[in-house]
């Protein structure tokens, strides 16, 4: 063999690669791959694929790329987290090694955060906020669509570490010096550095779009305070990731200098100072918390008024208070290592600070307890998740608490106390959010309703699994068991609430399961969505057929109340039943473009040369990432013009216009 | 110790623990955070009841107002609860819950805070025994200053005397935690953290890291072994006329990546605990690092 063949195999599948899970997957890829290929090639679809889909600047279509994204990778994070708690509830005979456990505990974390829950969030982002505020599109539809190839070129380049070159091992949060090339040889670290500094790129574009989309947007007569709380979750969020992500980047950017160049910005010698980088992260860490939250909050208040057939309560206390955190995010970071002797001063001032953003967080709970107070309450799984979030929710959040109180944290710090309690704001509030607004929204976003009865099957199996799972965990906690252990010695009493613990893990699984037929399953045989508005909705979304045509409103309406939809419903004034011919006009949209995939691409070659410090394929993806640049700058087309005609005859054959 | 139902029943669960002997816990409480055996875990518990307690009512509270809501104005035919589509809010109803979390938040802070002031404080009038600790590629490295003796991987101190632990590391970041006398702080590379704990019985517990730090992290278990004065003072008098005294080229070989069983030694070389003297720095100007792969050693 030539020695540049065997350096090739020998940096792209080390021993880490060549493990059964990580080969029985390879193979699983690759054959799924030929699967895709040959369907794809005997229909003839890969010119639909790449005119419809992969050049798209739809914010709907980008919605529904986003949402298979995210649940490919809730089934990845899912099967790490199987992996994980398998190899806790045989301690004796660890099923993975110490190192493969390390590699999977750090991408479960990561992917769900980063490429489960954010995606899931700009999926239900781009499917229903222009809808909600009357617009055809949003804000800039292309830098939207770069947003999103340059998310999935991330994920594509993180999840490759998997297979070629060994997975990153230092834990999501990848502190320093554990990161450095001393301690952490092997292309790793580089793919987690690499992978989330070009889907923050993208993640940063998502928070400028959102944020110009909900200012500059909406119908006329929508003022801000007519927004729906989705709306305003959405608006928040994207301002706090403006102004979250930098800290971030700057973090994973020095990491990888001190990795790739010898820098030592936070290396163990030549007075690197690993804290700062603690300090970076959190503070981008602690507002990412709300950034994964804030929009399951937008998504309750959406669907609690709609299942309880009443208006939302105190709605300027929700405005205030959704703000109050986007602002008080900002002031919290070191309550998560109280333990790194920032002083009692400091410690003092971010717990306080910590205690006070629960404040606006419990008034929602309650303003949501009497929405429902004195409704109607139908308890379909949308609703089901809502009802199951509040429970959950305040537990997690009262745990929290007990965080906050910063001498309890010295115990509690970095226990399975702490596991339990991030899991259970985090499924409990984000995934629980994101899962109910999914079964929600899906009638608008395809045409069908996810079976309700399936759904509640893979509700209940989610629930009871979550807390079997959970619940044990802080017991775990008090006992002294801390986290990231691949195993641990019997004779603490451990071993037993790990047992149950990862037996509520598989009811999750489970769930996950019901979860994916439910809707494979209603692909095909779900409901029928022919009247728009399934729920009995209230915001502007319902006025429109399902799914949206491209043009979304044939007229934009216009805005007299909050609840806009349930307002004209009310006045008899929908519009099925008031557009006329006169008010049909020819239509500029959008124009689809390919240099969104193809500056994702450039950036994804960009990431791989430089995990490998390969300099001439990551100098050939920047000239890519440049040529694409350039070329945006000079692309003169106009927007795609379409004609009234061919709206009316949408229209009309939608049955929303008399011929 | 007693044997879980499942590992009864699934004799392969119980297969040997692989690797170097691990300290048990002397006696039964495995709830180790609520069984302290000093006054800074001790008070740390009294502040996590306390909060416990507090968040409890919360908890129930909306547990309570959340069940009678579904349960009363679940969408049934006949239902007989008011139904009033338009009511979407009331000012003194949202002041409430924006004034009694403030209340019950306002009760746990006060306590915090100053507990918070109270432990980064060394009691008054007290001579503490100081202990520097170095956590190393996956080990504990114990030097007592003003004994001038060292051990790795266990822990003796003398009962009913405040214990200042020095906290350093020349590996990754790792955390010394002992539950049952107190809560944990980092040991950082490049720094010297503060961490006084206390022990007022005699007996032996546990501590562990509570960082991950790599392969072998998991093992970082250490046996604290607390002893009246007199057998402390005892213990130190046989170590430093016994046993031999740490070498640099010992050093060297605790800064290889794996693990060791417990070690003594009757003195140390000073410039393996960062100082004020030396600056942060050890001989040789910069930390030590092994920077071979470790399995070449």
């Amino acid at each position: 063999m030539p020695p540049f063949a065997r350096y090739l195999l020998h940096t792209l599948f080390p021993p880490d690669v060549l493990r059964p899970t990580e080969v029985g997957a390879d193979v699983l890829i690759l054959a799924t791959g030929v699967i895709i290929m040959v369907v794809m090639t005997r229909r003839h679809k890969w010119r639909h694929l790449w005119t419809e889909w992969l050049t798209t600047v739809d914010h709907k279509k980008i919605a529904v790329m986003y949402l298979i994204a995210a649940i490919a990778m809730l089934f990845r994070g899912g099967v790490d987290a199987l992996m994980i708690r398998t190899n806790l509830a045989l301690p004796g005979s660890p099923v993975i090694s110490a190192s493969e456990y390390n590699a999977v505990f750090t991408t479960h974390g990561t992917i769900m955060i980063f490429f489960m829950a954010m995606p899931f969030i700009f999926a239900l982002f781009n499917a229903v906020i222009p809808l909600m505020i009357g617009s055809r599109d949003v804000a800039f539809p292309r830098l939207n669509a770069m947003s999103f190839w340059l998310f999935a070129f991330g994920a594509l380049l993180f999840n490759m570490s998997f297979v070629i070159g060994g997975s990153p091992n230092a834990g999501w949060t990848a502190y320093p010096p554990l990161t450095e090339r001393v301690f952490n040889p092997g292309p790793g670290e580089n793919f987690y550095f690499l992978s989330l500094l070009i889907a923050g790129i993208g993640t940063t574009m998502t928070g400028i779009n959102f944020v110009v989309t909900s200012l500059r947007m909406r119908a006329p007569g929508m003022t801000l305070m007519k927004m729906p709380m989705f709306v305003w979750s959405a608006l928040a969020t994207s301002t706090l990731i403006l102004f979250a992500f930098p800290p971030l980047t700057v973090a994973l950017l020095m990491s990888l200098i001190d990795r790739l160049f010898g820098s030592s910005f936070f290396t163990l010698g030549h007075g690197g100072m690993p804290m700062m980088y603690v300090n970076l992260f959190w503070l981008f860490g602690h507002p990412e918390v709300y950034i994964v939250v804030l929009p399951a909050f937008g998504i309750f208040s959406e669907v609690v008024p709609t299942f309880s057939r009443k208006r939302l309560f105190g709605y300027e206390t929700m405005v205030l208070s959704i703000v109050a955190i986007m602002l008080l995010a900002y002031g919290t970071w070191v309550h998560h290592f109280f333990t790194m002797g920032a002083g009692p001063t400091v410690n003092a001032f971010f717990g306080l600070s910590t205690m006070l953003i629960a404040i606006p967080t419990g008034v929602k709970i309650f303003n949501w307890i009497f929405t429902m107070w004195g409704g109607r309450i139908r308890t379909t799984v949308a609703m089901l998740y809502q009802l199951a979030f509040i429970p959950t929710f305040v537990v997690g959040g009262a745990s929290g608490i007990m965080l906050a109180t910063i001498p309890a944290d010295y115990q509690f710090h970095n226990s399975y106390f702490l596991v339990a309690h991030f899991h259970n704001v985090l499924i409990g509030g984000t995934l629980f959010g994101l899962l109910s607004g999914m079964y929600y929204w899906w009638p608008k976003m395809f045409g069908r309703k996810l079976d309700e009865r399936q759904g509640k099957w893979a509700f209940w199996l989610f629930l009871t699994g979550f807390w079997i799972t959970f619940g044990p965990q802080y017991l775990l906690g008090l006992k002294g068991m801390t986290r990231r252990m691949y195993t641990y010695p019997l004779g603490y009493g451990w071993h037993t609430l790990n047992v149950i613990s990862t037996l509520g893990a598989f009811v999750m699984g489970a769930g996950f399961l019901v979860l994916v037929y439910n809707i494979v399953y209603s692909m095909r045989n779900g409901e029928r969505d022919l009247t728009g508005d399934p729920w009995d909705g209230r915001t502007l979304e319902w006025a429109l057929p399902s799914p949206a045509p491209e043009y979304n409103f044939a007229r934009i309406p216009v805005v007299y109340e909050r609840d806009a939809y349930w307002d004209m419903k009310e006045k008899g004034q929908t519009l099925a039943n008031s557009l006329t011919v006169r008010d049909v006009h020819d239509l500029e949209l959008p124009r689809n473009s390919s240099l969104p995939f193809f500056l994702g691409l450039s950036f994804f070659v960009v990431g791989f040369g430089m995990v490998f410090s390969w300099w001439i394929i990551a100098g050939l993806g920047f000239a890519g990432v440049a040529a694409c640049l350039v070329a945006v700058g000079f692309d003169y087309r106009g927007p795609k013009r379409v004609d009234a005609a061919f709206i009316r005859g949408t229209e009309v054959a939608l049955g929303r216009l008399r011929a | 110790m007693r044997a879980s139902t499942f590992a009864r029943a699934v004799p392969a669960l119980v297969a040997s623990i692989r690797g170097t002997p691990l300290p048990r816990p002397a006696q039964d409480p495995q709830y180790v955070v609520l069984h302290p055996v000093g006054p800074v875990g001790r008070s740390e518990l009294h502040l996590m009841v306390l909060a416990g307690v507090a968040m409890g009512a919360v908890i129930l509270a909306v547990f309570v107002l959340f069940a009678i809501a579904i349960v009363r104005f679940r969408d049934r035919p006949h239902s007989r609860a008011p139904y009033r589509p338009n009511w979407h809010g009331n000012k003194w109803m949202e002041a409430t819950w924006f004034v009694i979390p403030a209340v019950i938040l306002t009760v746990i802070a006060i306590p915090t805070v100053r507990l918070t002031y109270s432990l980064a404080r060394l009691p008054a009038h007290r001579d503490p025994l100081v202990v520097d600790v170095t956590s190393l590629n996956w080990k504990w490295l114990f030097e007592y200053p003003g004994q001038h003796v060292a051990t790795v991987n266990y822990l003796d101190i003398p009962t009913g005397k405040p214990v200042l632990f020095e906290l350093t590391a020349n590996s990754p970041m790792n955390t010394f935690w002992i539950p049952q006398l107190g809560g944990m702080e980092y040991t950082m590379p490049g720094r010297v953290l503060p961490l006084w704990l206390e022990v007022g019985r005699p007996g032996v517990y546990w501590g562990h890291s509570g960082q991950f730090s790599g392969h072998d992290f998991e093992q970082m278990f250490f046996a604290v072994r607390a002893m009246p004065p007199a057998a402390f003072d005892r213990w130190v008098h046989e170590v430093r006329r016994r046993v031999p005294v740490m070498t640099l080229a010992d050093y060297r070989r605790l800064l290889r990546f794996d693990t060791v069983a417990e070690q003594t030694y009757g003195g140390y070389p000073a410039a393996t605990f960062p100082s004020v003297h030396h600056g942060f720095t050890l001989a040789g100007g910069m930390y030590m690092v092994m920077h071979n792969d470790p399995q070449a050693n």
